[in-house]
């Protein structure tokens, strides 16, 4: 009996030591490790060298830090109200009385599942300025090429494009579960009201599908402080670093020139920032409702 | 009218999206000339950009460690994930709701804070350049365990009785009793965790340099990025088309599942 009550005593703990263990040496660890790293010069090689505040100086004087910020706050600008829009605009359709709901729904999905990589490749080709599809097309109809990838004004636009094409499918599923809530009587008691299209939406459809529309300012925002292997691939930051991300510039300093300690005050600084846009995002929106 | 408006807005909308991918495949079996051509049927079919591709890099090998990888990580998901939610949701015990708190914690935390030392944890451990470094970081994540926190709770305490006093131990109430009892949460997790970890690239390229054991979206970038495809269009897509393949069809097939547990996953956070 005396032992079985310490077995059962122990058992939770048994359980849940692996997770205590992962989080202790890939998290806990890490987190601790990368604020003394910010302290400090190194390059893996050579012993750790304490450098003060070397790399805060650093980082407030660097011109690319500020560029990759000025390019995922672009990214963001153009990606957030894209997404909501298209996503709105699809899933409204589709809520509609219409038949193969459930293969256009798949259809939209589509780019959701598939890699990145796989997406970034895609686009490389659509992009391209003397062959591409895109630039086929506008010629097609009578327009002019644009430099999709090769015009520093436009090159991080064209990403946030490709990036709304890639994930708004996930948005317009969640949208569309969103409207499905509604109660339709709402929209009927509103109709004999004589409410217009726009009072409907402003004042019934939006209230209900405002949570949806936080996630997707929040995902959006945290994805584009995550982008990189659509640079990566596509123009390596380049053209004049109008496409160099935030974790583009971590990777670049802490593997290409092995800065880590540069590296590590880069992440800390892109890590709190992402967590007081989405704190801000969050008062805003709530506030909305 | 009106519904046929939607239509030509819904058939456009489903062209949008299907359309470049048609084009991709197609592109890959037209003769080099004729690719970015915009019409879908190539003159002639040919698999040389194909050959082509395989004879540059090791693409099987790299499709057998990503699928080795990516279910060594699921599978370790759904047990971690199932333990250690089981012992959140059903088992009291101190410390019980500071666990619960460090789970929603690190999945706020921003990953760009850990990337640095984690990749210095490697060199340390001497992990770099192993499956131990593709896999071992991954094997644990938080919002599996929440999900199967949640899942659990929704199931009957009697279910659970019955077992103890037939005298289960708790394994075997987590893996023989609740388990088959949580079909949709092991699809909902095992769906995105072999997604998210069959489709994850920037860590593989911080840790792995020997390409005997790149991954597949690593290979196929460094292959894109690195010039040995040179300006061959058909090679290039060739490549991302093989590393496509497998995803779609495995969502042609549970494309439901698919849609529910990523639209399930969004809705929670």
């Amino acid at each position: 009996m005396e032992i079985n009550n310490v077995k059962k005593k122990i058992t939770p703990y048994l359980l849940v030591s692996p997770y205590l263990v992962h989080f202790l040496v890939f998290i806990a660890f890490p987190v601790v490790f990368s604020i003394l790293l910010t302290f400090h010069k190194w390059n893996i090689i050579s012993p750790m060298e304490y450098s003060g505040l070397n790399n805060y100086i650093r980082l407030f004087q660097d011109k690319l830090f500020l560029r990759s910020l000025l390019n995922t706050l672009i990214f963001l600008v153009i990606h957030i109200p894209l997404q909501i829009i298209v996503a709105l605009f699809l899933a409204e359709v589709l809520n509609q009385k219409v038949k193969l709901r459930g293969f256009f729904r798949a259809a939209f999905f589509l780019p959701v599942i598939v890699s990145g990589v796989v997406v970034t490749i895609l686009w490389e080709q659509l992009f391209g300025y003397d062959t591409g599809l895109l630039n086929r097309i506008l010629i097609f109809i009578g327009l002019g090429k644009v430099g999709w990838l090769v015009d520093p004004k436009i090159a991080m636009s064209s990403i946030a494009l490709m990036a709304t094409w890639k994930n708004v499918g996930l948005y317009i599923v969640l949208f569309l579960v969103g409207l499905q809530t509604v109660p339709q009587h709402y929209y009927e008691a509103a109709d004999l009201e004589g409410a217009t299209h726009w009072q409907k939406f402003r004042h019934i459809t939006f209230p209900m599908i405002n949570p949806t529309i936080f996630m997707v300012v929040v995902l959006s925002t945290i994805g584009g402080f995550s982008l990189f292997i659509e640079p990566y691939i596509l123009t390596g930051g380049g053209p004049l670093n109008s496409t160099l991300s935030a974790v583009l510039y971590i990777y670049k300093q802490g593997f290409s020139y092995y800065h880590m300690g540069y590296s590590a005050t880069l992440g800390l600084f892109f890590a709190l920032l992402i967590v007081a846009v989405v704190i801000i995002q969050k008062r805003f929106i709530e506030k909305e409702r | 009218m009106k519904k046929a408006l939607f239509y030509i807005i819904l058939v456009f909308g489903a062209l949008m999206f299907i359309y470049p991918f048609a084009w991709m495949l197609t592109a890959t079996l037209a003769p080099e000339k004729e690719i970015g051509n915009l019409v879908l049927i190539p003159s002639s079919v040919s698999l040389n950009s194909y050959t082509q591709m395989f004879a540059k890099i090791p693409i099987t090998r790299a499709l057998l460690n990503s699928l080795f990888v990516s279910s060594v990580i699921t599978l370790g998901v759904l047990v971690f994930g199932s333990m250690v939610g089981y012992a959140l949701s059903r088992l009291e015990f101190k410390g019980r709701n500071l666990i619960f708190f460090i789970i929603i914690f690190t999945m706020t935390l921003p990953f760009q804070i850990t990337l640095i030392p984690q990749y210095i944890i490697m060199v340390k451990f001497g992990w770099v350049d192993t499956y131990l470094a593709l896999i071992v970081p991954y094997l644990m994540n938080a919002l599996s365990i929440i999900m199967f926190r949640q899942y659990f709770k929704s199931l009957p305490q009697d279910l659970i009785d019955a077992a103890r006093i037939d005298g289960c131990n708790e394994l075997t109430i987590i893996f023989r009793i609740l388990w088959p009892n949580s079909i949709p949460a092991l699809i909902t997790v095992g769906i995105i965790t072999f997604m998210a970890s069959w489709n994850e690239v920037l860590w593989p390229l911080i840790v792995i340099r020997n390409e005997d054991l790149m991954t597949m979206p690593q290979l196929v970038t460094l292959f894109v990025v690195g010039g040995r495809a040179e300006s061959q269009l058909g090679v290039r897509l060739a490549s991302a088309t093989v590393l496509a393949l497998p995803i779609i069809v495995a969502y042609l097939f549970f494309q439901k599942y698919f849609i529910q547990s990523m639209a399930s996953t969004g809705i929670k956070e």
